[in-house]
């Protein structure tokens, strides 16, 4: 096989020189080559939303991504959301307020997919957010506690708008 | 995953000569298939070829009021457009009930045809599989069989190479098929157009093949006829969300005034290939839609089925699929959630709740 190439990948702002083995996925490249643990590794097939990262302002899952294919293409990671003087991003403030977690395994994949989720508009009532939030597991079944923080940051996004008309 | 070589390649004939020249080279569009089956060891090429730089990722008017979608189009992307949520509300439909949003995300129209089994001896290296390992022979036969087929398998028992009673999972192909989709192709011979029903294929003598495309074949649109009428898409499965269908169905029916012009159904997850039921759509064809009529053209589209230990449950819950998508197709029942979306499709409704929208 080729030597590995240099190439880079664009994380949270920032840029990462790697030199990837052709099978290296953008999660395994976080997690053991970049020093950003945060991003979880749960089932490594792309069955449980742990590893939920977003790929240019859209929820994708890390697992199965290959970093090779990205080359150039900027990825948020749950270290990237909170303000740069450390205020806590509206969904991760939310998760706290409303509980939303047990263990926190799931939680990073959880946060990712939910400000995603509330910016694609999909969080328009419980049963949307059920729908569309039911790629990402929680083992500790904190369900309801994840969506009473999602409609939480929903109601709080849509109050200006409402004040409005 | 063994190793293999990563390339990108710029345009349609970059793709194709890539593909042709080079040994065991495979496509790989969004990866959410092709990257889980390098892990287990079930794809196995030397050289994975990139298309996502080709672009191919546009959805046109075609004159006559057909719709072009482009093969690297995202599944998300296909499931929220206008077009396709009114005029072809089955293929949204199907998309929306399918994967989870991460997923749609990443995947592509081609990649989505073209997805391999979710039989789970494919996965296991350790088992008998002809699709994975020709002349191995059938796991699944004699073993976990709950999600196979009861139409159009090759079983000649355990043992044999040809043996293989897989289904093909995709959601949006079933939709496809009832839409009468045709695939546009470009390869090292030039542009060909393929029937939905040719793209793809039964297990017959060679399980290993899923479809009848050669290695150098790139999909490179899907393009869905003019359709004025209305199509449906429902699907059962284990859990409410984000899981594979037991069994689903794609229905696509224009009037003549209160008489069908023409119906055609398919059903999901029962065979090797989207699985038209034609015997019911000759004889739903000049009728008036009625509850019995539809008890009808279920009972004829199922006659032949054939099933195993574990997914006996499948005719009774295909022939009830059928009778209630063409009831709520044309309007005798109504959608059970907002036409072109999840909660139109997925029988049960959301996590059991069903809300007022
Ligand atoms: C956990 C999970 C749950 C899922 N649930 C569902 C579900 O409920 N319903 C459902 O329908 N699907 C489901 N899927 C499958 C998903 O829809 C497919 O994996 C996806 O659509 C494949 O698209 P892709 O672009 O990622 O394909 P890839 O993985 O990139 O490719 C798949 C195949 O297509 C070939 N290919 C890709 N593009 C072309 C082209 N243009 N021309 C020729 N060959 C090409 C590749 O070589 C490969 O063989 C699920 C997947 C996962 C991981
Ligand atoms: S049904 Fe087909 S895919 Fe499954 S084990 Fe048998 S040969 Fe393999
Ligand atoms: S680790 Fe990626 S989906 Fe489970
Ligand atoms: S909080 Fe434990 S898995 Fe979700």
């Amino acid at each position: 096989m080729d030597e590995p190439q240099t190439l880079i990948l664009k994380v949270n702002g920032q840029e990462y020189k790697l030199r990837p083995d052709s099978r290296t996925t953008v999660l395994d490249a976080l997690r053991e080559q970049i020093g950003l643990t945060g991003t979880k590794k749960g089932c490594d097939h792309g069955q449980c939303g742990a590893c939920t990262v977003h790929l240019e302002g859209e929820r994708v899952l890390s697992c199965l991504l290959l970093v090779e294919g990205l080359a150039g293409r900027e990825i948020t990671t749950i270290e990237g959301i909170a303000d740069p003087a450390g205020e806590l991003h509206p969904m991760q403030q939310a998760f706290i307020d409303h509980d939303a977690f047990q263990c926190g395994y799931c939680t990073p994949g959880q946060i990712m997919s939910a400000i995603a989720c509330v910016k694609e508009g999909h969080a328009g009532s419980r049963m949307e957010i059920q729908e569309f939030m039911s790629g990402n597991l929680c083992r500790c079944a904190a369900y309801p506690n994840i969506i009473e923080a999602i409609e939480a940051v929903r109601a709080a996004v849509l109050d200006p708008a409402n004040s409005i008309q | 995953m063994i190793p293999f070589r990563y390339q990108h390649a710029n345009d349609i004939a970059d793709a194709v000569a890539l593909a042709g020249r080079l040994n065991d080279a495979q496509f790989i569009a969004g990866g959410t298939s092709q990257v889980d089956l390098l892990k287990e060891g079930v794809q196995r090429p030397t050289v994975l070829i990139d298309i996502f730089r080709i672009g191919l990722s546009e959805i046109t008017d075609l004159q006559g009021g057909g719709l072009s979608i482009g093969a690297n189009v995202r599944n998300s992307t296909a499931s929220d457009h206008p077009a396709i949520r009114e005029r072809y509300t089955a293929i949204a439909e199907a998309l929306h009930a399918g994967a989870s949003q991460q997923i749609r995300n990443m995947a592509s129209m081609a990649g989505n045809l073209l997805q391999r089994t979710r039989c789970p001896y494919l996965r296991d290296p350790a088992q008998r599989c002809n699709k994975r390992d020709p002349g191995s022979g059938c796991a699944a036969v004699e073993g976990f069989n709950r999600m196979h087929a009861i139409f159009g398998q090759t079983d000649e028992g355990a043992q044999s190479q040809r043996t293989c009673i897989a289904v093909h999972p995709s959601d949006m192909a079933v939709a496809m098929a009832a839409h009468e989709a045709v695939i546009v192709i470009h390869s090292s011979t030039g542009e060909r157009r393929i029937a939905f029903e040719d793209l793809h294929r039964l297990p017959e003598h060679d399980p290993s093949r899923d479809t009848n495309l050669a290695c150098d074949d790139l999909i490179v649109a899907i393009e869905l006829p003019a359709f004025n009428g209305t199509s449906h898409y429902l699907k059962v499965r284990d859990r409410a969300s984000y899981a594979y269908a037991l069994v689903s169905c794609a229905t696509a029916v224009e009037m003549d005034g209160d008489r069908i012009a023409s119906a055609r159904v398919a059903l999901g997850s029962v065979a090797h290939k989207p699985w038209r039921l034609f015997a019911a759509e000759a004889l739903l064809q000049g009728e008036r839609p009625s509850e019995e009529l539809f008890r009808r053209a279920a009972e004829a589209g199922l006659e032949g089925a054939r099933t195993y230990s574990m997914n006996g449950y499948k005719p009774d819950l295909a022939r009830v699929l059928v009778a209630r998508a063409l009831s709520e197709t044309t309007g005798l029942t109504p959608l059970q959630g907002p036409a072109g979306t999840a909660f139109a499709a997925s029988v049960g409704g959301i996590a059991g709740v069903i809300e007022e929208s």
